[in-house]
């Protein structure tokens, strides 16, 4: 072996660098062709790595035939990428991105009864909902139900504060999300 | 033209030039065999079982590379394809699965023979459709043809109720356009980015070590001429895995043949210490790679791949090339001609060929004959030498399929039939028949583990009713010999649930089904058995070699180990790694 160039017989192996990222929530925008069990087929390829799907949206576009879907899932960057890669594979989706480190605009919308005996618990609801910019959808004696629209956190924060006045039931849409055109363009509040 | 959809079925088949179909008939399905029968162009092979009409599908998809189809009725026969369509699914295997299902009014309602086999099938297959209208019954089977035999192919199941196939319509057969225009998620990439084209050709000029490492896909892509044509022009050795033998000829002096966990010493060596692995259709399994920290570690690594999914999967790769294999091996060597085809480093590209041919003098493949005991990988020699390197071999999953992969030659795509991905045994048989049927003028051999051979066994009668003349070498030694290999060498012999040497007479059980019958339990009986199978061309024929019981598959990359500790032979633990190691 030694008369070989170049060739030395060393003792430690060198290692190949392995791929490990960091485990967040992603954020992925799916087009995709409306189609018996195109749900499915998306929630089994997720499944089947063995995520939890966190948020998901699914609703009509202005393309006859065409669903946006968005789905929030919590894994490994390089599994996402995987999956990602794996979802653009399946013949019913059109366009898949992981908007996670792309500007991008995500809303979510939420209906949160709440209870209000008291006048003072109405009062200090409605006026929560203003600060939020939610509106009152529906009253009842001793509730009122209110519906707002934000960002993840901006519900979050409402709802923390409605919490001590009794929340009786709540609904959230999940996140619906697009791919900002201007990537400077400010976060609208 | 108003005609059942049963009707529109055959209609569309014929329309893809369906010659044959693998299937076995019930309820559900009914209506479909009596346009079959009414019709009379397609021909249709009655399997015992549906599981061998899968394979058989499979065999004959992976002998010729046109889409095989096999059919089967709603509940248990969809339930018994299920094997077949995981198994064509991680093979690549171009198929499309046809079920008969309950009337569209029962769906859901727990009705007789009611299985949802588009659910359980949907991580499995690369599509699949429950047909819900009778118009879009011919678009649905010629968009199911499409997407299984393009990009990279795989099953893909069309599941009809019963009512469909019984209603009338006058819906015309869509164009291969109109198919097209119709699947607007669905445009594999063929060409290959000529950027990275580029860069691959700059790294495989430079190279001082290079090793291409050829998969499946190369086969899928017939593209063995471009193959010789780059190994030869740049001087590239080559090795092949399971599902890529045949891609490049065995006995071609650059041939390095297979790699990874059952590879032999100097594919192993040559891609451990390659620096640069251009992995052509090949998917960096797990049988390959073994410890993927230690594979090939000072590589750098191109990777040509249909499917933009296989790259950097398990291994991060520095040139991603997403392409056909055939289609980007051409523009590659156009691209290496267009540069000179100059090597930088000429000494050194000669002195890793002159090392590779040092360890392939150091440990050959090879094995220790007996003149008592019948070896099994004499067996093989002596097929091989009989057939005259030509015949397509079919195997199952074991021991035999890896001596099989070992110690026949292989020289052209195509040639090599087994399972690959799943594992699935039983495979052989029934893909050989499919085989068979498919290239009548080759001679095809099963050769099979007793084992396998007990889990399809009853496609034996179906070679005979259609009079398909293969040969079926089962290599027995009365035991799951993987499995108990395993035993001897992880869990100390204890052969916990290997022991098959309660068996059937296979010689008698070959005339029971009115095929022939043959034993060799001396070695000098092994190419008289072989010459006189091979003289009978009406019928099948079970040679029974009893061969040594304990004889182990080696060399062998223990399950998740580094190439370094590759067991050569019995008794001799591993390599030793200090002479297995080279930096450039």
């Amino acid at each position: 072996m030694s008369e070989l160039s170049q060739a030395n017989p060393v003792k430690a192996p060198m290692l190949r660098e392995t791929k490990k990222g960091s485990v967040r929530k992603h954020i992925i925008t799916l087009l995709v062709r409306n189609e018996l069990g195109v749900l499915a087929r998306i929630a089994t390829l997720i499944a089947g790595k063995g995520y939890n799907i966190e948020g998901l949206s699914v609703g009509e576009t202005h393309e006859r035939g065409l669903s946006r879907m968005t789905i929030e899932v919590i894994g490994d960057d390089v599994v996402i990428d995987q999956v990602v890669k794996q979802l653009r594979k399946l013949i019913d989706t059109i366009k898949v991105r992981d908007l996670t480190d792309t500007p991008h605009i995500e809303r979510e919308l939420a209906l949160v009864k709440i209870h209000t005996a008291t006048p003072r618990a109405r009062d200090e609801v409605l006026r929560i909902a203003e600060i939020f910019r939610g509106r009152i959808v529906d009253v009842s004696q001793s509730t009122y139900t209110v519906e707002i629209t934000g960002t993840e956190d901006k519900i979050n924060a409402f709802v923390e504060l409605l919490k001590p006045f009794g929340i009786m039931e709540m609904a959230r849409t999940g996140k619906v999300a697009l791919k900002r055109e201007m990537a400077n363009s400010e976060e609208d509040v | 033209m108003a005609r059942k959809g049963a009707d529109i079925v055959i209609e569309t088949l014929k329309e893809e030039g369906v010659e044959y179909i693998f299937g076995h008939p019930g309820g559900a399905i009914m209506e479909v065999y009596d346009a079959l029968y009414r019709d009379g162009t397609i021909k249709h092979i009655l399997t015992r079982h549906e599981q061998g009409a899968g394979h058989m599908a499979e065999g004959y998809a992976k002998a010729t590379g046109k889409v095989g189809v096999a059919m089967s009725t709603s509940g248990p026969g969809a339930t018994n394809l299920v094997t077949a369509i995981a198994d064509a699914y991680m093979d690549s295997v171009p198929v499309v699965f046809i079920t008969g299902q309950v009337p569209t009014h029962l769906i859901g309602n727990d009705a007789f023979q009611e299985v949802d086999i588009v659910g359980i099938t949907r991580p499995i297959t690369k599509h699949n459709f429950l047909v819900k209208r009778i118009e879009d019954l011919p678009l649905i089977i010629r968009q199911a043809f499409y997407i299984a035999r393009t990009g990279r192919p795989g099953p893909v199941l069309v599941d009809i109720p019963k009512d469909i196939t019984q209603k009338l319509s006058d819906v015309k057969i869509p164009s291969l356009d109109e198919v097209k225009s119709s699947l607007p998620g669905y445009k594999p990439h063929t060409e290959g980015n000529p950027q990275q084209i580029k860069r691959a050709a700059k790294l495989i000029m430079s190279a001082k070590r290079p090793v291409l490492y050829v998969g499946g896909g190369a086969v899928q892509s017939e593209a063995q001429d471009e193959l010789i044509e780059l190994a030869e022009l740049m001087n590239i050795p080559v090795t092949t895995t399971n599902m890529g033998k045949g891609a490049f000829p065995e006995l071609h002096p650059l041939a390095l043949h297979m790699l990874g966990m059952h590879g032999t010493y100097y594919a192993n060596m040559a891609v451990y210490n390659c620096d640069l692995l251009i992995a052509v259709g090949a998917r960096f399994d797990d049988r390959v790679t073994g410890k993927i920290e230690e594979f090939a570690p000072q590589a750098s690594i191109i990777h040509i791949d249909i499917d933009p999914a296989s790259i950097s999967k398990n291994i991060v790769v520095d040139v991603p090339i997403v392409g056909d294999v055939k289609v980007v091996l051409r523009k590659l060597i156009q691209e290496i001609k267009r540069e000179g085809a100059k090597l930088v480093f000429p000494e050194e590209r000669h002195n890793w060929i002159r090392q590779i041919e040092k360890w392939k003098k150091l440990h050959p493949l090879t094995y220790r004959n007996s003149e008592k005991v019948i070896k099994p990988q004499y067996v093989i020699e002596e097929i091989w030498k009989a057939t005259k390197g030509d015949a397509i071999i079919a195997t199952g999953v074991g021991q035999h399929q890896m001596w099989a992969a070992m110690f026949y030659k292989y020289s052209y795509p195509r040639q090599f039939i087994n399972s690959g991905g799943l594992g699935t045994m039983g495979f052989g048989l029934p893909a050989g028949i499919g085989a068979k049927i498919a290239r009548p003028e080759k001679e095809v051999f099963v050769i099979d583990g007793d084992g396998s051979f007990m889990m399809t066994m009853q496609e034996l009668i179906t070679a005979v009713q259609y009079k398909v003349p293969v040969k079926i070498a089962i290599i027995n030694n009365g035991y799951l010999g993987m499995v108990r290999q395993w035993q001897e060498l992880f869990y100390e012999k204890r052969y916990s649930e290997v022991d098959l040497s309660v068996q059937p007479d296979f010689v008698k059980l070959a005339e029971a089904c009115g095929a022939i019958g043959f034993r060799a339990e001396k070695p000098n009986q092994v190419r008289e058995v072989i010459e006189e199978a091979m003289k009978i061309q009406d019928k099948p024929v079970v040679l029974d070699f009893h061969v040594d019981r304990e004889e182990n598959v080696l060399p062998m990359v223990p399950a998740g180990k580094s190439y370094r500790e590759m067991i050569l032979e019995d008794g001799k633990k591993s390599v030793d790694a200090d002479t297995m190691y080279l930096v450039g």
